[in-house]
């Protein structure tokens, strides 16, 4: 037993458990605040006061909302699969909660001589694992969508599922430019490359371009929430779900984006990474002693990447209440016709500027030599009655 | 009862996935809903991986998740669910399927464990074990190095069953549009 208890203290478990009980709380205070914001947001938008009643500006109504979603009737339809209407949105929930085990959130604490990563898990194949996670969240929705046993509810779950697919080549393109610029898929790695202002979006903003699209679709928001569209479909995916199951959906769709947002800022824009932070760690160091200095620059880092993610929040909520959603096959078109063949052709020219040797020029005169390209071929195209536009 | 207690603890994960692996096996094969088959099929795919991890292959083990239960799985569940079988097939009660079926598993049951009886085993030394056996780096080199011909005649059959695909699924002039 002692050995047990001096194993506890002397590995990084609890410090490790401390980590990932302090993610998931953030996660979840995050994502219970994204529906205020959201709120907000949209009021803003649309010129409204948006919830200001339940305490100082509408700060309480995620709390009253869901005191709401718990005490409403639980309702399981009789011809439903009940066990797997009741699976739908755990799996929803679990597979979104997830993903943000491997962001590296911060750098490092020093903590009795120990350095210890500000992540749950450093593994070496960081990206992989949240593209796998990122793939698995359509389970949720079409297990559930299936099993509500209603012709509304399967439509909703079958557009998830084809969406889903579809956008996730796009994306999955976009992410292997970046590693063959890193050369790694730890995402820690990836983070630590972007140091000193170089970030990947300078080398990357196609890739930055195609990877938001597909992360608005794959998290099913507006413009690409056809899933759930309203008008077409009563409710989508969640047609039959009441309670706090339905809460669940919903809730889950913020944490997405919030983990969407988390990946997108490690990915593009430096993580924890933020101008002049060298010089903010040196005079720390120097002002405090090395280990309080470096944990002090770490929070430092922590709060430049939380920015990172509320301004990428935010972002989601700008376009829902800006971009009117797209048709059906406007969706597919998009994602087939315009983002994959832009993926493919944003590979080539990264692979020939990473051959060249001039990474940034490189980049820069594919791109506009591919935008050239394209234009010219466009204005050229054969003129044919009621094309639907790709891209 | 005092061998089991003393195994390492990695026996005991290597059980409870093993157990769980031939769960969602029998459950694939035994359920009478294809949903449910193909969720069991999930259920096996995560619990492979899982071994894949045990055995210190990280990529492998995510990318059967991204392969197979990401894709592969979501598109046998979205054609289930688009064709919606709701009659029994009757091929069950077609004996000589049964029996063609029953002899075929047996056979290659048999080759099985002939062969996995007669595969030599080595011993791993635990000093000079490289660690990074079976990481991307490693696979990586070896995939592009020693085996790079069977490497690249794999891709260009995939991309030839990717064309044949595309022609296939492909619209003529005048078909329906739906």
């Amino acid at each position: 037993m002692s050995s047990f208890v001096q194993w506890l203290t002397e590995s990084m478990f609890l410090w490790k458990a401390l980590i990932i009980i302090v993610i998931f709380a953030i996660t979840l205070g995050i994502a219970a605040y994204s529906t205020w914001a959201e709120r907000k947001v949209a009021a803003y938008i649309q010129d409204r006061r948006g919830p200001n009643r339940a305490g100082w500006g509408g700060l309480l109504q995620p709390l009253a909302d869901a005191g709401k979603m718990f005490f409403k009737e639980d309702f399981i339809p009789a011809q439903a699969d009940k066990w797997l209407f009741i699976l739908g949105p755990c799996l929803s929930m679990f597979t979104a909660l997830m993903s943000s085990a491997v962001v590296p959130f911060g750098n490092s604490f020093i903590i009795g001589g120990k350095e210890v990563f500000v992540q749950a898990i450093e593994i070496n194949i960081g990206i992989l694992y949240v593209f796998g996670v990122v793939s698995l969240g359509v389970y949720g929705v079409m297990i559930g969508g299936w099993a509500s046993n209603n012709k509304f509810s399967l439509l909703g779950a079958i557009r998830a599922a084809s969406q889903n697919i579809s956008y996730e080549l796009a994306m999955g393109m976009s992410i292997i430019a970046i590693l063959m610029m890193s050369g790694t898929l730890s995402l820690r790695e990836i983070v630590a490359q972007q140091h000193g202002g170089n970030w990947n979006i300078f080398y990357q903003p196609l890739g930055f371009l195609i990877f938001t699209v597909c992360a608005f679709a794959e998290c099913n928001r507006t413009p690409f929430d056809l899933p759930e569209c309203e008008t077409e479909l009563v409710g989508g995916y969640h047609t039959e779900y009441s309670s706090m199951k339905l809460g669940f959906y919903l809730f889950a769709e913020y944490i997405n984006m919030f983990a969407s947002s988390a990946v997108t800022a490690c990915l593009f824009f430096g993580g924890y990474n933020y101008p002049g932070m060298d010089f903010v760690e040196s005079q720390l160091i120097s002002a405090l002693g090395a280990n309080v200095g470096h944990n002090v620059a770490t929070l430092v880092g922590i709060g430049s990447m939380f920015t990172k993610i509320l301004f990428g929040i935010f972002f989601f909520m700008w376009v829902r209440w800006t971009v009117p959603r797209f048709r059906y096959d406007q969706l597919m078109n998009l994602g087939w016709k315009g983002l994959i063949p832009l993926a493919v052709g944003n590979l080539v020219i990264t692979a020939g500027a990473i051959l060249s040797g001039y990474k940034l020029v490189g980049i820069w005169v594919g791109l506009v030599l591919m935008v050239v390209l394209i234009s010219v071929g466009w204005s050229m195209r054969p003129k044919k009655k009621n094309a639907i536009m790709g891209a | 009862m005092q061998n089991i207690l003393n195994l390492p603890p990695i026996w005991y994960t290597f059980a409870i996935l093993s157990v769980l692996t031939l769960f969602g096996a029998l459950g694939t094969i035994m359920s009478k809903n294809p949903v449910h088959s193909v969720i069991y099929l999930i259920v096996t795919f995560f619990s492979i991986s899982a071994h894949y991890i045990l055995l210190n292959a990280q990529f492998l083990a995510a990318v059967n998740i991204i392969v197979y239960a990401g894709a592969i799985m979501v598109l046998f569940l979205f054609v289930i669910m688009f064709l919606n079988m709701k009659q029994e097939d009757d091929e069950m009660k077609n004996n000589k399927l049964v029996t063609t079926a029953i002899v075929t598993a047996l056979v290659l049951g048999g080759i099985l464990i002939v062969f996995l009886r007669r595969a030599g085993k080595e011993k791993i030394e635990a000093t000079n074990f490289n660690s990074q056996t079976g990481m991307v780096e490693i696979l990586g080199k070896s995939l592009y190095g020693e085996y790079l011909l069977p490497f690249e005649l794999i891709s260009i059959l995939f991309l030839v069953a990717m064309a044949g695909a595309v022609m296939l699924a492909k619209r003529e002039t005048g078909e329906r549009h739906f």
